[in-house]
């Protein structure tokens, strides 16, 4: 076996073990420079961090690439960010979003 | 939506249908629009009666479907912006008035009581209660379920027409596609937009060209626009021919919370290409008329290809130069409004029953004595 056959992911993109941490529903997690909010949920197991705006059921990461738009999470105080594309930063307020995360319109 | 319309009248009136598509159900046009059913965009003439019947039947197809094909009587309000439109609009929805639409006059100091969250510097508007919206994929698929209840259709997705077969005398005897051949004394060219290259597999022209539009989709919203709301230019670039990119907003919320912002037209073939211009003067127009938009967030956008026909007529009916052939097709943007009035009058044909309008200004053949499209 090649020394390429061990890069990883983390290797690709120059991540660095430097943890940082966000905070969900007011809960520390931890989080690597360059990972998204849903990776780092994940790695923290948590699976769900919206409710749909029906019957308030629990959606989390579905596709992980941006397309499914299931992943949405209120980020600082705004909603629909899609947790799987957007990168943790330190500090961040991320709040499981609930329906579609909007006051009613003024 | 035309097709599954037609298949689902004729299957009711006792025929045995084969629906054949090359995609699935609502692969083109069909799943590529609003799901507008609308009388305010029409001027009086023939497709007005034919959209006012089809208000009419769709009234009886959603009491017979489940809730989940969104049909939803919202009612329109075509908004003015300047004292000319305004002019404009009531004249032309006193005319609709005499041929049977209902319109209501709003003036500028009550459009809040129609649309609360509209700009405050509108010059007035009309209402129209006819208006109404569905959402058209699952209004396609539920037309064809209940045809399938009949025991008399058949349906073949994936599976692309590649001959139009006819006897040595000229009429139709079936199509062939790559699985084989479906023998059949009437063909209906329901290929929406690619109409015109299915009507030359059976040795006939139909200038019908594609004629394209975006439609930019918003975040999830709480309820911020009720009725369709469009702006009076609307109705002009309708009833344009030109070629050129046109664009007049019009803004509808959906019952799962985007909202839906319409409407370009161009005809550049069928280039599915993201036209950033188009959708820059979409967002641009559908926040003049609704402020609040500005804060959105817009998620994603499609195109598709309306049938354009080159005066505006969907062609229904017969084509006497092909014995056995039919044509439903050329609706342009109204498709979905007009398919059942469509799929009533092909049943009719079908079944030699007295037709419920005039269908002659529909008539397939009429562009033949006229030198082809540029």
């Amino acid at each position: 076996m090649g020394q390429a056959d061990r890069t990883t992911p983390a290797d690709l993109v120059g991540a660095t073990d430097a943890t940082h941490f966000f905070t969900f529903d007011g809960r520390r997690v931890a989080a690597r420079p360059g990972q998204s909010i849903a990776a780092a949920l994940w790695t923290a197991g948590i699976l769900a961090w919206r409710e749909t705006r029906g019957a308030a059921r629990p959606r989390g990461a579905f596709c992980g690439i941006g397309q499914c738009h299931d992943c949405l999470a209120t980020v600082n105080g705004r909603p629909n960010r899609r947790a799987c594309l957007v990168t943790a930063r330190p500090g961040d307020e991320v709040t499981t979003q609930k329906g579609h995360g909007h006051a009613e319109p003024r | 939506m035309i097709g599954a319309a037609c298949a689902h009248y004729a299957s009711r009136a006792g025929l045995h249908v084969t629906v054949v598509d090359r995609g699935p159900v609502a692969g083109g046009t069909t799943g590529a629009g609003e799901g507008n059913l609308l009388v305010s965009d029409k001027e009086p003439g023939p497709e007005l009666r034919l959209a006012l019947l089809s208000t009419r039947l769709w009234t009886e197809l959603a009491a017979e479907s489940p809730p989940d094909i969104e049909y939803e009587r919202k009612g329109g309000l075509v908004v003015a912006s300047t004292e000319a439109e305004l002019t404009a609009l009531r004249a032309l929805a006193a005319e609709q008035r005499r041929a049977g639409v209902t319109a209501a006059d709003v003036p500028a100091d009550r459009l809040a009581d129609h649309e609360p969250h509209l700009a405050p510097d509108l010059t007035g508007g009309c209402h129209y209660p006819q208006d109404a919206q569905v959402q058209p994929a699952l209004a396609a698929a539920h037309l064809l379920r209940a045809a399938v209840g009949t025991g008399r259709l058949s349906l073949r997705l994936g599976e692309e027409v590649t001959a139009v077969l006819t006897e040595k005398g000229g009429a139709v005897r079936g199509v062939r596609t790559a699985k084989g051949e479906i023998r059949a004394p009437h063909v209906v060219n329901a290929t929406g937009a690619w109409g015109g290259r299915l009507a030359r597999m059976a040795g006939v022209e139909l200038p019908i060209r594609p004629r394209r539009g975006f439609v930019l989709v918003t975040e999830p919203l709480p309820r911020l626009v009720r009725h369709k709301v469009y702006s009076a230019e609307y109705v002009a670039d309708v009833a344009s021919g030109s070629a050129a990119l046109q664009t007049s907003a019009v803004v509808e919320g959906t019952q799962a919370g985007p909202v839906l912002i319409g409407a370009s037209r161009e005809r550049v073939g069928f280039d599915r290409a993201l036209s950033v211009e188009a959708l820059r003067r979409l967002a641009s127009q559908a926040t003049r008329l609704f402020p609040a938009l500005a804060r959105a967030r817009a998620l994603r956008a499609y195109a598709g290809f309306r049938p354009y026909l080159p005066d505006h007529l969907p062609a229904i009916g017969p084509d006497p130069r092909v014995p056995g052939l039919l044509h439903a097709c050329g609706h342009e943007g109204a498709g979905i409004g007009l398919a059942p009035a469509t799929g009533l009058l092909i049943t009719g044909f079908l079944t030699e029953a007295e037709p419920p309008l005039d269908p002659s200004p529909f008539a397939p053949e009429r562009f033949a004595r006229e030198p082809a499209p540029p």
